[in-house]
């Protein structure tokens, strides 16, 4: 689904990304833990196409298409979806307009025609409830006013509306509050499936506890110093992230 | 013309039309035109030298010399055209090249109560009652406009609703001006006794030459009263506009005043408020800005008495080698305690050729106050941009919808549905931008 062959990522002239190697396969769920300013956020961006980065080296393949040479709107439209850990909010847009103009944009896309403003309403009212949301947030503009948790659960209502293959979560769990976590979890639980991957941001293992990883990284320093199995995040959890670096000098 | 000859050339002008003006039996309307009239004739036009017009060259109206439609003939009217600007259940009066037109007009549906007619009927049948207001709430000291105004003005409009009587619908002013080198200088008063509440649309049109629509308002809001002012300046793209709203509020009366500024290709216009005790004003513009227009708006806020609230948010979308301005002006008076202000401008700039000049002014004199003001002028956020992209959005739609976005707020604030899809319209046909669809809502 995803391979990202060292790559190195530089902020004006700092380098952030150095030498990045991740192969995410079609139905997996990777997680990634990595101490704060580590890199993780860039790397995210990265994928998604936000400008402002500069790739310096290395390569991205997405279903076998160099994912760097294409425009963020492409990325998304093919399947590539973001939620974000700091969603914008966009004043005057409303949240409905914007789910259906994605919709929209993505099956253009793949070449389906768009979908009726009924079914739409089915579908969204369906995700609605899937999140435990209430339908008013449909009506308002997208992310104004929303509390932190409630923009985290707009953007997994994007996803599971979009349904893209290849799902980047940066910290959905913050913000979050036990309950929520549960609702957000299940609802990207729902969206598993052996055609779909997950790339999951994270500092805290109790979101790996509903949402179970297959390969758990440790992004520290602009590189992935260790992987493992999901028992690698309770480790950490227990000895922190000096114990990572310890071993990776 | 340099600006000397304006100063002897439109007095020379006077003397041909002035006894075609109307209100020639009013002694006390005699004396002030004339008054003006020595007042234009001393200062001319306004020039950059002055804080008020220092953003604002106003030159190129001096290039001309407009003269009131008394001795040329007032211009056809194309009423399918016309009547596209026409507002459902609304009374409506026309003003054509700055007469009033009573076969375009719609006075029907009003109460026997109240007064809504031209103002030189008005000086005909009610010369005393308009003495007590005309002048009142703007002197012909203000500046020469407003002189220019009170010398030259050919008809207008007079409303009266007494008290405690609600207009039973808006009324429409609408403005047309027909032929090029015309000009159209109208005088309003508007008057809502105390406990009364009314609704008027000031819309302004015409052709595709260049002509000069200049427009003063009164405003006397009564005692708990209540006036929403809409004022919708389309004026053809190569027009010189002046607008003036001068408002005087007494005790916890209400006044709205929503702007929208998008034609002329030099527009000005001022508003100002008196805020009595407990008093309200909300204060909301928007100008957009293309190709090479000018759009200037001035407001001033006169806190002087305790408890009064004024809010005020300006926003302008400034595209092309278009140039926006804003001076507003707060001023709190020693005995306004208590007051609360806000002032926010907020300028989006979509071309690097594109000017925004904006000047918020605060001045206090009372000790007791909660007073704020913002101003922004920047281009689109490239943060909601990427997110929008990251949501299949391509680039320029992404634009395209946070432009609209960011001016749609403030014709959301429009609640007579007509209105409100009229303004949406004209914003989506003056967008340089293609593409921008309503449904983005
Ligand atoms: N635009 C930028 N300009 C300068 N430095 C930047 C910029 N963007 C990111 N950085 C730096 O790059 C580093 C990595 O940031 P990033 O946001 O990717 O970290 P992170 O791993 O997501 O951290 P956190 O766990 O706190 O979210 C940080 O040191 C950050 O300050
Ligand atoms: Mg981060």
């Amino acid at each position: 689904m995803l391979s990202i062959k060292n790559l190195h990522v530089s902020v004006g002239d700092k380098p952030i990304l150095k030498g990045v190697n991740l192969e995410i396969n079609a139905g997996e769920v990777h997680a990634i833990m990595g101490p704060n300013g580590a890199g993780k956020s860039t790397l995210s961006h990265v994928l998604s196409g936000k400008s402002g980065y500069t790739v310096t080296e290395g390569t991205v393949t997405y279903k076998g298409k160099d994912l760097l040479d294409m425009a963020p709107e492409i990325r998304a439209r093919e399947g590539v979806f973001l939620a974000f850990q700091y969603p914008v909010e966009i004043p005057g847009v409303s949240n409905i307009y914007l789910l259906k103009a994605a919709l929209n944009a993505m099956r253009t896309h793949q070449g389906l025609p768009e979908v009726d403003a009924f079914d739409f309403l089915t579908l969204v009212k369906g995700k609605v409830k899937l999140l435990e949301m209430d339908e008013k947030f449909l009506y308002r503009s997208v992310n104004e006013g929303f509390s932190g948790g409630e923009k985290k659960r707009n953007e997994i209502l994007q996803a599971a509306i979009l349904e893209p293959s290849m799902c980047i979560l940066d910290e959905t769990d913050s913000g979050l509050d036990i309950d929520a976590l549960k609702v957000v979890a299940a609802g990207v639980n729902s969206l598993r499936a052996a055609d779909r991957s997950f790339l999951m941001i994270t500092h805290y293992q109790r979101l790996l506890d509903y949402i179970k990883p297959d390969i758990v990284h440790v992004l520290a320093d602009g590189r992935i110093v260790k992987s493992g199995g999901p028992e690698l995040a309770l480790e950490l959890e227990a000895k922190g992230y000096s114990w990572v670096e310890e071993q990776v000098a | 013309m340099s600006a000397e000859q304006v100063k002897s050339q439109y007095p020379a002008e006077y003397g041909k039309v002035e006894a075609l003006l109307p209100g020639q039996s009013v002694s006390w309307l005699n004396v002030l035109r004339k008054q003006a009239l020595a007042s234009f004739s001393s200062q001319g036009f306004p020039s950059l030298r002055e804080e008020e017009w220092r953003y604002t060259n106003v030159s190129a109206i001096e290039k001309k010399l407009f003269s009131p439609v008394v001795l040329a003939e007032i211009g056809a009217v194309d009423t399918d055209w016309l009547n596209t600007y026409r507002l459902e259940n609304t009374c409506s009066v026309v003003l054509v090249d700055g007469h009033f037109s009573e076969t375009l007009s719609d006075l029907d549906g009003l109460s026997e109560s109240v007064r809504v007619l031209d103002m030189a009927g008005a000086l005909e049948q009610y010369p005393e009652d308009l003495e007590q207001y005309f002048g009142q709430a703007v002197s012909h000291e203000e500046h020469s406009f407003v002189a220019f105004n009170a010398a030259w003005f050919t008809d207008g409009l007079f409303i009266h609703v007494p008290a405690k009587e609600i207009l039973s619908k808006p009324v429409q002013v609408i403005h047309v001006v027909t032929q090029a080198d015309y000009m159209s200088n109208t005088r309003h008063i508007i008057v809502i006794d105390d406990m009364a509440q009314a609704e008027v649309i000031e819309t302004f049109i015409g052709c595709d030459e260049s002509y000069l629509s200049a427009a003063v308002t009164e405003v006397f809001i009564g005692k708990n009263a209540d006036l929403t002012l809409y004022k919708l300046q389309l004026e053809g793209e190569k027009a010189y506009h002046f607008g003036g709203t001068y408002v005087k509020q007494d005790a916890d009366s209400r006044f709205k005043h929503h702007n929208f500024a998008f034609g002329g290709l030099l527009a000005r216009n001022d508003i100002r408020t008196d805020l009595g005790l407990a008093s309200e004003c909300e204060l909301n513009g928007l100008y957009l800005g293309i190709k090479r227009q000018h759009i200037d708006n001035h407001t001033r806020i006169n806190h002087l008495k305790p408890h009064a609230i004024s809010r005020e948010l300006y926003k302008g979308v400034l595209d092309q080698r278009a140039r926006g301005v804003f001076q507003g002006r707060v001023v709190v008076a020693e005995d306004a305690q208590k007051t609360s202000s806000e002032m926010n401008n907020r300028n989006l700039l979509l071309s690097n050729d594109a000017e925004a000049d904006t000047k918020p002014q605060l001045e206090i004199y009372a000790d007791d106050v909660k007073c704020a003001h913002g101003v922004t002028v920047g281009q689109l956020d490239e943060k909601s941009i990427f997110y929008l992209q990251s949501r299949c959005v391509d680039e320029e739609t992404a634009r395209n919808m946070l432009t609209f976005a960011f001016a749609n707020e403030m014709v959301e604030k429009i609640k007579i549905k007509d209105l409100h899809d009229q303004i949406l319209e004209q914003l989506l046909v003056r967008f340089p931008q293609e593409g921008i669809e309503q449904e983005w809502l």
